[in-house]
């Protein structure tokens, strides 16, 4: 596709209506808490934009990001956009391979040189660098070689943002996570395992819109989307605050639908979309289907102590450590017992008697 | 990248945790055997009155105000007592303090709704301010007060401040609250068995022996 066609044309000749484009914009609009007359400006935006090259790199991942955005029941604008208009190389996506692929990559890269979005999802091995290449090349290299020339760079699930899976003790492929490796560039981070797909295109828009990224959180992730709890918009939250609880999936309270916390859900410092937007076209989310949060969209969500823990249950087995320093506390109260029965009788054999007489000396 | 609040929170909830405890219990166990074998002469004398039942009474007679002094220290008693009882509602009553409880030796009891607990927990932090403010102004118990007692209260409030900020989203975001939450109360753990916080488990035996002695002496109560 010519980089010289806008969006606009790009995207009615992929068949969207004025109507669908309008919609996708006050959508945009609204789940980045933008005023409603901005969805105007959103569209004038979009409708000129040049499309945006986007190149897309995949490290060690599972392609679950990719499956997220592309695998929707019906293509959606934001599946388009992505998927179809912007990409200029995404090599689990495109149809060439091996070195006609690296091609196309360095050919977006040449041509767009300091404006094109560099897209990342998996994390970058840097224990060894056999752990996980293409075409010959190892992921830190290609990271680092199409990073040079990005306007910016957004890491596509709790991988890339984070180190993800890869990561997770004991990190036998040294993995590291984009920001690790790239400091003097924007990064956005969309975590997620995988994340919501439309957090992505909202900041491929508000990239186009605004020219600028949106404004991040302490954890590099756009506001907007990862600016509350899950648990604090969570449905079952009433329940939560009742002290109404499941405490098995299969009882009375799980049937209910009663708050999922006992069971071990991580909603409450789990910062994300999800009970907003929620998944599959806004469907459901993990809660609304039973199964407490994960905490996906967090760092090092994999080793924060099991998913089925509660957050305020220790994550490190206690009772043998306790049962040591019990002994232990035995054993030196012992001790200081022995050494005030000491004191004491050594008190006593010192004390001398006195008598009458004694005293009339 | 910046994932220190949820490294904080795996830490106070994993190693930290275990630490506090392990502290916490060897300090318990260590000074219980220390008082309890300390032992006394034996008494050889015939006690002065029919002390029976005197110890009981003690711990129940400590427990409420002496004549006139409610009026003359009001603040020392119903301060105290509303901060002790919001305390006892915020620990044993909120439903993620009782889950842990539970993970840990088994046994359960019905919490209450957090709004009420929340409640609790912001009178009792108003109730422990005021009793310091009192403490300061009141020549005479700023006179009997030393680091010690300064010290006990920060450790006491920090707890029920942090779980307090941490519920309403204040001033840190919830991960690194929560976190400083568990790490405060594990501060406390640790002071608990080796400051004057020990008299959670000395108060009853101390007033049963006072009492006791007390009521073998003449004194009975």
């Amino acid at each position: 596709m010519s980089y010289d066609k806008t969006l606009g044309e790009a995207l009615r000749r992929q068949g969207v209506s004025r109507r669908g484009f309008m919609k996708f914009c006050a959508t945009t609009a609204s789940l980045m808490a933008l005023p409603p007359s901005m969805v105007p400006a959103i569209a004038a935006a979009l409708e000129q934009a040049r499309r945006p090259s986007v190149i897309w790199l995949s490290f060690q991942e599972c392609t679950g990001c990719t499956e997220s955005l592309t695998r929707s029941h019906s293509p959606t604008v934001e599946g388009l956009i992505l998927g179809q208009i912007s990409l200029d190389y995404h090599h689990t996506l495109q149809a060439a391979a091996d070195s006609a692929a690296e091609h196309a990559r360095e050919e977006a890269m040449k041509e767009n040189y300091g404006k094109y979005l560099l897209i990342v999802d998996g994390s970058i091995p840097v224990g060894n660098p056999g752990y996980s290449t293409i075409a010959g090349i190892s992921n830190k290299d290609m990271l680092l070689e199409t990073a040079k020339g990005a306007a910016a760079i957004v890491s596509v699930g709790t991988c890339a943002a984070y180190g993800g899976i890869p990561k997770a003790n004991p990190n036998p492929t040294g993995a590291v996570a984009v920001s690790d490796l790239i400091k003097d560039k924007p990064i956005i981070n969309v975590p997620g395992c995988p994340p919501i797909p439309v957090v992505i295109t909202g900041v491929l828009a508000h990239y186009l819109t605004f020219g600028t990224i949106p404004e991040l959180d302490d954890a590099g992730r756009p506001k907007v989307f990862y600016g509350e709890t899950i648990h604090d918009r969570c449905y079952r939250r009433p329940f939560y605050d009742k002290g109404l609880f499941a405490e098995s999936f299969d009882d009375e309270g799980a049937r209910k639908g009663w708050c999922l916390f006992k069971l071990g859900c991580k909603a409450p410092v789990t910062y994300n979309a999800c009970a907003t937007t929620k998944w599959n076209a806004g469907t459901s989310f993990p809660i609304q289907s039973g199964h407490g949060c994960i905490g996906c969209s967090e760092p090092n969500f994999w080793d924060l102590g099991g998913f089925y823990k509660a957050l305020s249950v220790p994550n490190d087995p206690v009772t043998l450590v306790a049962g040591a320093a019990a002994a232990a506390g035995v054993a030196a109260g012992a001790a200081m017992a022995m050494r005030n029965r000491k004191a004491k009788a050594d008190a006593k054999s010192k004390h001398q008697t006195v008598t009458i007489d004694d005293l009339e000396k | 990248m910046s994932s220190t609040a949820m490294d904080l929170l795996t830490w106070v909830r994993g190693p930290g945790f275990v630490i506090a405890v392990a502290i916490f219990l060897f300090g318990i166990v260590l000074r219980l055997i220390e008082i309890y074998s300390l032992g006394r002469k034996p008494d050889l004398a015939v006690a002065r009155t029919e002390s029976r039942g005197s110890g009981g009474r003690t711990i129940l007679g400590r427990s409420l105000p002496p004549e006139g002094m409610l009026k003359r220290s009001p603040i020392t008693y119903i301060g105290g007592y509303i901060f002790h009882i919001g305390l006892f509602i915020t620990v044993l009553l909120f439903e993620p303090h009782i889950e842990l409880i539970r993970n840990l030796i088994g046994i359960s009891w019905p919490g209450l709704p957090s709004p009420v607990v929340d409640a609790a927990a912001i009178i009792s932090i108003i109730a422990l301010i005021v009793v310091l403010a009192n403490r300061i102004t009141d020549p005479v118990k700023r006179f009997l007060s030393n680091f010690e007692d300064y010290l006990t209260w920060t450790l006491t409030l920090l707890p029920l401040l942090t779980g307090y900020l941490a519920y309403h989203h204040l001033f840190l975001n919830y991960t690194l609250m929560l976190a400083l939450h568990i790490l405060t109360v594990e501060l406390l753990l640790v002071a608990l068995p080796f400051t004057k916080l020990f008299h959670t488990f000395s108060l009853f035996a101390a007033r049963w022996y006072n009492g006791d002695i007390s009521g073998r002496k003449g004194v009975a109560s």
